[in-house]
């Protein structure tokens, strides 16, 4: 698994890392009595390693994982085995309040920016509010000014801090959710699904955004998106998720022209590509069915129900993550082999 | 298939076979909110003819649904009135029917699949009952021919064990699953047009394509007209034969699928064009369309896209451009279309 080191700077610590996390949540049944029937299995045993500066991208489909993958490394969630380190120290299983400093320095970015801000604060009060439960980061009298100062990083007018939600649109609202998130001067943005509710126009001026504050502030960044063209652009490493497990990881390129899965081929093969002259031409891999319930996933290799390679073997073992024979990045499969499905889009 | 025969005169009098399947003429809708008329819709045009697929492409808040619900009628009135135009299919103007013509129109002519398809089925009946439901209604079928017919067509749109899965609730259906009800539910009455609204929208990519081929074969099976509303030019690519993109509730350019793309005539599409992600964007900044869509009830005075666009001079704050066509079969709302079109701006 050294794979990923390599396309770091050697020497350079991840200031996040994550291994063998689990999450796994027990579905109970009886009203007096709890038993436990069961466990949805919503992250089984993920490795992560993030560097600053760097921006690593999640994506995936429904059900995949990937927001309680956020939720864990922000720790809003208690992993149910593995560690999470941010910066060296193990933060997975703090209680509340010692993870409480911890906090400062991972911040999370939400969806959807209508449900994610107070409809009764101003955005002052929103932005500024971090400052009330760290009240160590800037001296009371200060925080008015920082609160401006946040908010024009953000393209936002300072004039606009006695102002409600409500009185923004889609775009500015995730700024303030920016703002919002960069008011401790964290180390880590974990961004989940930051832009998949904004039309088009807007979602290019965040994206923009999001890249100038990371040269900025030599911010790390975990974008989770499942739209694969904006973690193309954005993303210095990609990891693909499918129910629970990482399938494939690698920098951009070797995800997005030489993918080595066959989930990752079926995804790249399935996103339509903006230029009809392309029409009929693309190599499409059109997957059958649903993904399975990660209540009861599938043994052994967990992609084997909708995949066309699949063999007795794959029902057995799990397949690891592993570096390919000649060094190629890692990738979760017994028969990875490269398939270059967007070759025409190029 | 059992293919039934049915006269379209039947359900829609006066209908004029060498007509175009479908048209839309400066179709104006404007919604009443508080005292104020807040136009949403200001003067759509474009025409889907047989077998054809049109998409029908913009932000929210351009008008493409409001469009759609006003070819279907089911615009909420009040708050919603349409204050002018026309909807023609067959060259009947649908807008001067009556209540009773008009019901027998959605369903038996056109048809629409909406974005969401968990609230727009009922959670307390059976898909089978909902799908039957249309066949009751509508011919009159008894109740267990009803459900054969909803067997049958959950079985086209590719629903594995569609005998059992007739009896289920919506709930009971994943949302690929569900995108499929809705699909048969469309089809039922074997619809000349089918109004698909960001039919894959709610979707993950590889239950969109799936969804995406359905609808296609399903087309070209019915030679249906088909009109897509959708903001994911990558699916318009994919599959439309015309594209109109609207901005601000008009139809600011209407070309064939190849011209949009290679040749856009309005700096808008343009824009948009170059605001996808792609390969080689990658490590650069993005080229973005500043501001913010305008607000419908204060839109800007002359082109509504002038605070936006990269090519505005000062005439565009006042004259409202005229629709230009640089080429044929490709029209633009832009005072340099042809500027444009032909890549000087």
């Amino acid at each position: 698994m050294n794979a990923e080191l390599g396309q770091a700077d050697r020497g350079v610590d991840p200031v996040l890392e994550a291994k063998d996390l689990v999450k796994h949540f027990p579905i109970q049944r009886g009203v007096v009595v709890k038993r436990t029937v069961g466990h949805v299995q919503a992250v089984d045993g993920v490795d992560l390693k993030l560097y600053p500066g760097k921006t690593l991208g999640v994506v995936g489909e429904s059900g995949c994982g990937k927001s309680t993958l956020a939720k864990l490394l922000v720790g809003l969630e208690s992993p149910t085995s593995g560690s999470i380190k941010l910066q060296g120290k193990e933060i997975g299983n703090l209680s509340n309040r010692r993870m409480r400093p911890f906090r400062r320095d991972i911040q999370l970015v939400f969806q959807d920016p209508y449900t994610s801000l107070n409809p009764r604060l101003t955005v002052g009060d929103i932005v500024g509010e971090p400052f009330e439960i760290h009240p160590e980061v800037v001296p009371r009298a200060k925080r008015a000014g920082e609160v401006k100062e946040l908010l024009d990083m953000v393209g936002l007018s300072p004039d606009h801090v006695n102002r409600y939600p409500h009185q923004f649109s889609g775009g500015q609202r995730q700024r303030i959710g920016i703002a919002r998130a960069l008011a401790l001067r964290p180390q880590v943005l974990v961004c989940d699904e930051p832009v998949s509710a904004l039309d088009v126009s807007i979602q290019g001026q965040v994206i923009n955004l999001l890249e100038r504050l990371q040269n900025e502030l030599g911010l790390a960044y975990v974008f989770i998106a499942h739209d694969l063209s904006v973690v193309r652009h954005i993303a210095d490493e990609v990891a693909v998720m499918y129910l629970g497990k990482v399938v494939e990881q690698g920098t951009g390129p070797e995800i997005y022209d030489h993918p080595r899965h066959p989930y990752t081929q079926a995804l790249l093969s399935a996103v339509p590509v903006p230029d009809p002259d392309l029409r009929g031409q693309r190599d499409e891999i059109v997957l059958q069915g649903d993904v399975p319930s990660p209540i009861d996933p599938p043994s052994g290799c967990r992609f084997r129900t909708r995949c066309w390679k699949a063999t007795d073997h794959c029902a057995e073992e799990v397949p690891s993550l592993d570096v390919g024979d000649n060094g190629t990045h890692p990738t979760a499969c017994f028969y990875a082999e490269e398939r270059d499905v967007t070759h025409a889009v190029k | 298939m059992a293919e039934t025969v049915r006269v379209i005169g039947d359900t829609l009098p006066g209908a004029d076979f060498n007509s175009p399947l479908l048209e839309v003429d400066g179709l104006h809708v404007e919604f009443r909110v508080r005292g104020e008329r807040i136009p949403a819709v200001r003067g759509a045009s474009f025409t889907l003819e047989q077998g054809r697929t049109l998409a029908v492409v913009g932000e929210s808040g351009s008008g493409k649904s409001v469009t759609s619900q006003a070819i279907m009628g089911i615009l909420d009135t009040p708050p919603a009135k349409i204050t002018g135009g026309a909807v023609r299919l067959h060259g009947v103007d649908l807008l001067e029917q009556n209540e009773e013509t008009r019901r027998a129109v959605r369903g038996n002519h056109i048809a629409i699949v909406f974005q969401d398809a968990l609230s727009a089925l009922n959670p307390l009946w059976s898909v089978g009952f909902q799908i039957g439901e249309l066949f009751r209604v509508h011919r009159g079928t008894s109740r267990k021919e009803a459900r054969l017919k909803a067997i049958e067509l959950l079985d086209q749109v590719g629903i594995p064990d569609a005998k059992n899965r007739v009896g289920h609730y919506p709930h009971q259906f994943s949302g690929g699953m569900r995108q499929r009800v809705m699909i048969a539910m469309a089809l039922a009455l074997d619809p000349e047009v089918l109004i698909a609204d960001e039919p894959t929208t709610a979707l993950d990519v590889t239950v969109q394509a799936q969804i995406m081929r359905l609808l296609k074969r399903i087309q070209t099976e019915r030679r249906m007209g088909l009109i897509l509303i959708t903001h994911d030019l990558g699916v318009v690519a994919d599959v439309a034969d015309e594209v109109a993109v609207m901005y601000a509730g008009e139809v600011v350019e209407r070309a064939g699928i190849r011209d949009v793309f290679k040749r856009p005539a309005h700096p808008y599409t343009k824009a948009l064009l170059r605001a996808i992600p792609r390969v080689d964007t990658v490590g650069q900044e993005l080229e973005v369309i500043g501001g913010l869509p305008p607000n419908p009830a204060r839109l800007p005075g002359g082109c509504p896209f002038h605070p936006r666009c990269f090519a505005a001079e000062d005439k565009c704050k006042t004259e409202v451009p005229p629709w230009a066509e640089p080429a044929e079969f490709h029209g633009s709302r832009c005072h340099f279309a042809e500027e444009v079109y032909a890549d000087e701006r």
